[in-house]
């Protein structure tokens, strides 16, 4: 397993008002995304626990890609990674995001 | 000890148990009296749907007609493997036989389980597991999984598995590691007389309440078990 | 093109989502009353397993099981979730004291219903000895919620099955419904081939799979009251179903099961296959069961008749 941690500063704070919202499911080539809302609306973090070691480079430029389309203002990422390819990550995270932006607690 | 020995020990004035191809159903006379019914497995027998009806058939027949309480004596092997038993529903008479000891205990006829040997997976479920209190006698060996099986699932050796299992009861098989984790209630003497130990449980038994979560808590087997149970219920009730 | 969502009713998409796909949140989004579903220590709480790390595997935040409250036509229900993609949906330490704590609420109350979304393979290997602790102890907890009052109805139709100790609580429930991919046994088919050989089952033969621990072969054998296609929806009015048919558990419902499992011995404890049974039991074709569609199976079932109501 390795652990990764990715802090980044965000343009704005992320549509809706949900406390949190869970998507995806831990499993080989799954992974799952837990999205809460408790940072300052300027930043967001994304935490990542991956059975997939040395996948750093990876993860950094999914993650960049990410924060710079979706602007995940004042949320923390928790991510379980069974082994996910890339383009399943950015699909948890784009799907975490409009979860925790619906209307709801 | 055998089913023999085990069975003269407890039961010094004489007993009506039989052995019948590796299903025990009988009764007995413990010392302090009244009458207390028996049934189990011996010879490491597999529990199949042919095993599991008679058992339960023994503890209902019982039911109504008697009173005291009642000893599962447990040296099995797993569930019995095959096709034929559960193409005809091994999971119904399995939990059937747990279901019939279960409300045996909780009216009026406390469940003793005594594990002596070995037992396995959906076998130790339905006899032993199903009881109020569960001892162990020293050189019994149960395995919920066999540490071969483990390696292969696993893809870890056996001895990496060994090591893991030291600073753990989590996972290995064991007496002690199933009483560590809450399972096991109490483990008796082979030397000393099992009657008396039998009597001495008889006079002290435990509420019909289950408490293995609790004691594996206790124990350090099993921190978290009890904890999250308890706070589940917890917000159960409020969220009424 | 897909219709936007916000035409749809909380219906339709029930209908028109498997069942046997769906995740165990999904599951319970569209089983229940939309919106009505809260859960208890929900995934934000990290309450993950601690036994995974010694063997380096990665956990899951809600340790493979939702457990909540929610509402089923405007009444209360508890329910619990496995989801059987996650370690194969196996029990362990924390995933099975969900369960026993709400079950355990369940019979205190005395009168709301328990749901149970089963999806497992039994016990998760590398926390065995806790896992089977715990399908004990729910076990226990079913049986003791039912004497106290309370209706515990299985639905079983998840990617995993219902495999090992979940057979045994699912042999514990007061019904079961069951869909065609819902499989229920205690040993795998893997497991068996490996302890006793091709010969004895071929685990990669599908159709022996399906036809021996599948949906409907345990519907027509009366081990599952209520056959569902595979669709939310159709699980949400098989639960409705039950919930309206079962009756209070009692002794007698035991020595009604006691004579129901003799009968089922007696009368098929010969046949080889369970075509041999269909067979048995006067289905013409009986060969062809497999491929009969939903309705069509259960007008069979229905004509055949055997449940387990009142004897389990």
């Amino acid at each position: 397993m390795e652990d990764l941690s990715f802090r980044h500063p965000v343009r704005s704070r992320a549509d809706g008002a949900r406390r949190s919202a869970i998507i995806g499911v831990v499993a080989s080539g799954n992974l799952e995304v837990l999205v809460e809302r408790v940072l300052p609306d300027a930043e967001c973090a994304i935490e990542i626990r991956t059975v997939a070691v040395g996948f750093g480079d990876v993860w950094s430029a999914v993650i960049g890609d990410f924060v710079e389309r979706y602007s995940p203002g004042g949320l923390k990422f928790s991510i379980n990674d069974g082994g996910a390819r890339p383009d399943t990550v950015s699909l948890r995270l784009a799907q975490a995001v409009r979860l925790i932006a619906e209307n709801g607690q | 000890m055998t089913l023999d020995d085990i069975l003269t020990s407890l039961f010094p004035d004489g007993h009506e148990v039989s052995n019948d191809k590796g299903i025990i159903a009988g009764s007995a006379t413990p010392r302090s009296g009244g009458r207390m019914i028996v049934i189990g497995v011996a010879d490491r027998t597999a529990l199949g749907v042919d095993e599991a009806i008679r058992l339960s058939d023994h503890v209902l027949g019982s039911i109504g007609r008697d009173s005291g309480p009642i000893l599962v004596l447990v040296d099995s092997d797993s569930q019995r493997m095959s096709k034929r038993d559960e193409l005809l529903g091994l999971n119904e008479f399995l939990a059937h036989l747990a279901k019939v000891l279960i409300h045996a205990d909780v009216n009026g006829r406390p469940t003793i389980g005594l594990l002596y040997g070995h037992s396995a997976a959906g076998a130790l479920l339905a006899t032993g597991l199903a009881t109020r209190v569960l001892v162990g006698l020293p050189g019994a060996d149960p395995a919920v999984m066999d540490l071969p099986s483990m390696a292969k699932v696993t893809k870890l050796s056996m001895e990496a598995l060994q090591e893991k299992a030291k600073s753990t009861p989590v996972f290995a098989p064991g007496l002690s590691n199933l009483a560590q984790m809450g399972a096991i209630h109490m483990t008796w003497s082979n030397a000393a007389s099992l009657a008396d130990q039998l009597e001495a449980l008889l006079a002290d038994m435990p509420a019909a309440q289950d408490r293995r979560d609790a004691l594996g808590k206790e124990r350090g087997g099993r921190l978290k078990a009890a904890e999250i149970a308890e706070r589940v219920r917890g917000l159960a009730l409020q969220a009424r | 093109m897909i219709a936007p969502l916000k035409d749809i009713t909380p219906a339709e998409r029930a209908r028109s989502t498997s069942f046997n796909e769906a995740s165990a949140r999904t599951r319970l989004e569209l089983l229940l009353d939309a919106g009505s579903f809260v859960e208890f220590i929900g995934p934000e709480q990290r309450e993950v397993s601690p036994h995974l790390k010694i063997f380096d595997l990665p956990e899951q935040f809600d340790d493979g099981i939702v457990v909540g409250r929610g509402n089923l036509d405007g009444s209360p229900v508890f329910v619990a979730a496995q989801e059987g993609r996650f370690m194969g949906g196996a029990f362990g330490e924390v995933h099975g004291a969900k369960l026993t704590g709400l079950l355990r609420a369940a019979r205190q109350i005395g009168s709301i219903p328990v749901l149970i979304l089963f999806d497992t393979g039994g016990v998760r290997l590398q926390e065995a000895n806790a896992g089977e602790l715990a399908i004990a102890e729910i076990m226990r907890a079913v049986m003791e919620a039912r004497s106290a009052g309370v209706k515990v109805i299985g639905l079983i139709g998840g990617r995993s099955g219902c495999y090992g100790g979940g057979g045994l609580i699912a042999g514990c429930c007061s019904a079961l419904a069951v869909s065609e991919p819902g499989r229920i046994a205690v040993s795998g088919p893997e497991v068996i081939e490996t302890n006793r050989g091709v010969e004895e089952f071929d685990s990669r033969d599908r159709a022996l799979v399906w036809r021996t621990m599948g949906g409907k072969h345990r519907r027509l054998l009366g081990a599952a009251d209520v056959f569902a296609d595979d669709n939310v929806q159709d699980f949400r009015e098989a639960a409705r179903e039950l919930l309206r048919l079962v009756g209070p558990f009692s002794l007698d419902r035991l020595r009604a099961e006691q004579e129901r499992l003799a009968q089922r011995l007696r009368r098929f404890g010969a046949c080889e296959d369970a075509v041999d049974i269909w067979t048995e039991e006067g289905i013409p074709d009986a060969e062809t069961v497999p491929e009969l569609p939903a309705d069509q199976f259960v007008a069979l079932a229905n004509r055949i008749g055997r449940t387990s109501r009142d004897a389990r």
